[in-house]
């Protein structure tokens, strides 16, 4: 059983539908048993950043999120699921991320458009089990803030955006991805594939 | 670098696509999920939904078309039509869509743009915009009810507005090359994308391959709507994504 952590943010709908497709049990939950007992969880968020770490506290299922990251089970950031990960971000004001790996949410700043919304390339920076078998392609994006990761071995993919840009992350059993997997085409759905494929096997001791 | 989007639309009636689709191999020419599924399989980077229909129960069917489609493709779509509150953007956002279009009611009410804005995030609300030449003011000015109504306002006040208020993105088309098939118009698309920073949609006027180019290019455009060429399979989507990649213009 694969979880999606309802925690009041984002289109929690067509992540869903994705999972199911691609041939995986799924539920959309915020109790934080069914979620610590699932092969897999993931993180959506569509929003701003400072209220969805408040709903997560306030929901109590910030610790479950943390204890989750801590079992060795595949968890996937999406969007601003993946943002929450890091330490901190800026987003209207200054905010405490999760923590779990170390970084910066910044805003995009230039002469130029933002959000940056639309398909964009993926360059792989290194290899993953999350990018076993694919090759590089178009994901689709919608974001005005990025994130400054702080140590390159956690950097998997990027995409280029007036700058090199934080497109996939990944450090022991935690992923993360800032574009729309479940929107990305067949590329998007086979990195949920790889995913998926995670949740199948044992935890990764951490 | 980020591509250019190439986007179908889809009109659709009491749940049925209405407006001529003459695809082959069709099981049913008016089911809007599988001509979505089509779409998605042949390449279209986005779709848009139209609503048309005039009556309640027309718009709850529309609920279950976006259920289902959010179950079929994986790329993103946009609903618009017969969205005047927020709770209708909360039904359409619930059933699945990435996106929501609001036209007639954004002009009436503008705090519906921020108040979807602050709830759903920019990325979610698109204002689209018909806009159409007047002699008079030597700019383009903004209609409503599907072009039926002139509002005296000014296209290019209009669309900055909309863009402080918190759309995060502009579905523009032009009433005056709309159904020609004589191209998109290049000079209201340029005007409007130079204007504001947030992504621009041109709709209205494609007839050929060459005329996504140009809108790109001189139009600036971030994406470019057709229906009626796609419909009737007078061009394919790969036909203009290859046609524009031969031209340089980065494409998925």
């Amino acid at each position: 059983m694969i979880t999606v952590i309802d925690y009041g943010m984002g289109n929690l709908h067509s992540v869903s539908k994705a999972v199911e497709r691609l041939g995986s049990d799924v539920t959309v939950t915020s109790d934080p048993e069914q979620i610590l007992s699932s092969a897999g969880a993931i993180l959506p968020g569509v929003g701003a950043f400072g209220d969805a770490m408040r709903n997560l506290t306030e929901t109590g299922l910030k610790d479950t999120v943390l204890q989750y990251a801590r079992s060795g089970k595949p968890m996937l950031g999406i969007c601003l699921g993946m943002q929450l990960l890091f330490s901190e971000s800026e987003e209207y004001g200054h905010h405490q991320g999760l923590n779990l790996l170390p970084g910066k949410v910044v805003k995009f700043q230039g002469d130029y458009k933002i959000p940056h919304m639309g398909w964009n390339r993926l360059q792989f920076r290194q290899q993953s089990p999350i990018l076993d078998g694919l090759e590089e392609g178009y994901v689709y994006f919608v974001h005005s803030f990025h994130v400054q990761v702080e140590s390159d071995s956690h950097l998997i993919a990027t995409t280029d955006y007036h700058q090199p840009v934080t497109a996939v992350v990944g450090h022991q059993n935690l992923y993360g991805m800032q574009f729309h997997p479940e929107k990305s085409g067949e590329l998007g759905m086979q990195l949920l594939r790889n995913f998926l494929e995670m949740a199948k096997t044992e935890p990764v001791q951490a | 670098m980020l591509t250019k989007r190439i986007i179908p639309c889809l009109d659709v009636k009491d749940g049925r696509v209405v407006k001529g689709v003459n695809f082959v191999n069709l099981r049913d020419a008016g089911d809007p999920v599988e001509l979505a599924s089509i779409y998605d399989r042949e390449g279209a980077d986005e779709l848009v939904f139209l609503d048309i229909s005039a009556s309640y129960e027309g718009r709850a069917t529309m609920v279950e078309v976006v259920k289902q489609t959010a179950g079929e493709i994986s790329i993103p779509f946009t609903v618009g039509g017969g969205i005047s509150q927020v709770e209708d953007m909360t039904r359409i956002l619930r059933a699945g869509a990435d996106k929501v279009g609001i036209n007639t009611a954004a002009v009436n009410n503008p705090q519906l743009i921020s108040d979807g804005a602050r709830r759903f995030g920019s990325q979610c609300i698109v204002v689209a915009v018909d806009a159409k030449y007047n002699e008079d003011w030597q700019e383009w000015e903004v209609y409503t009810h599907g072009g039926r109504n002139a509002t005296g306002i000014r296209a290019l006040e209009w669309i900055k507005r909309a863009e402080s208020l918190g759309a995060g993105e502009i579905l523009l088309t032009s009433m005056d090359a709309d159904g020609t098939k004589d191209g998109f118009d290049i000079a209201l698309t340029r005007a409007v994308s130079s204007e504001v920073t947030i992504p621009v949609i041109a709709s209205g006027g494609a007839g050929t391959k060459e005329h996504f180019h140009d809108v790109f290019t001189e139009g600036k455009a971030d994406a470019g709507l057709a229906a009626t060429i796609f419909h009737y399979k007078e061009l394919t989507i790969e036909d203009v994504k290859q046609h524009l990649r031969e031209r340089g213009v980065e494409m998925r």
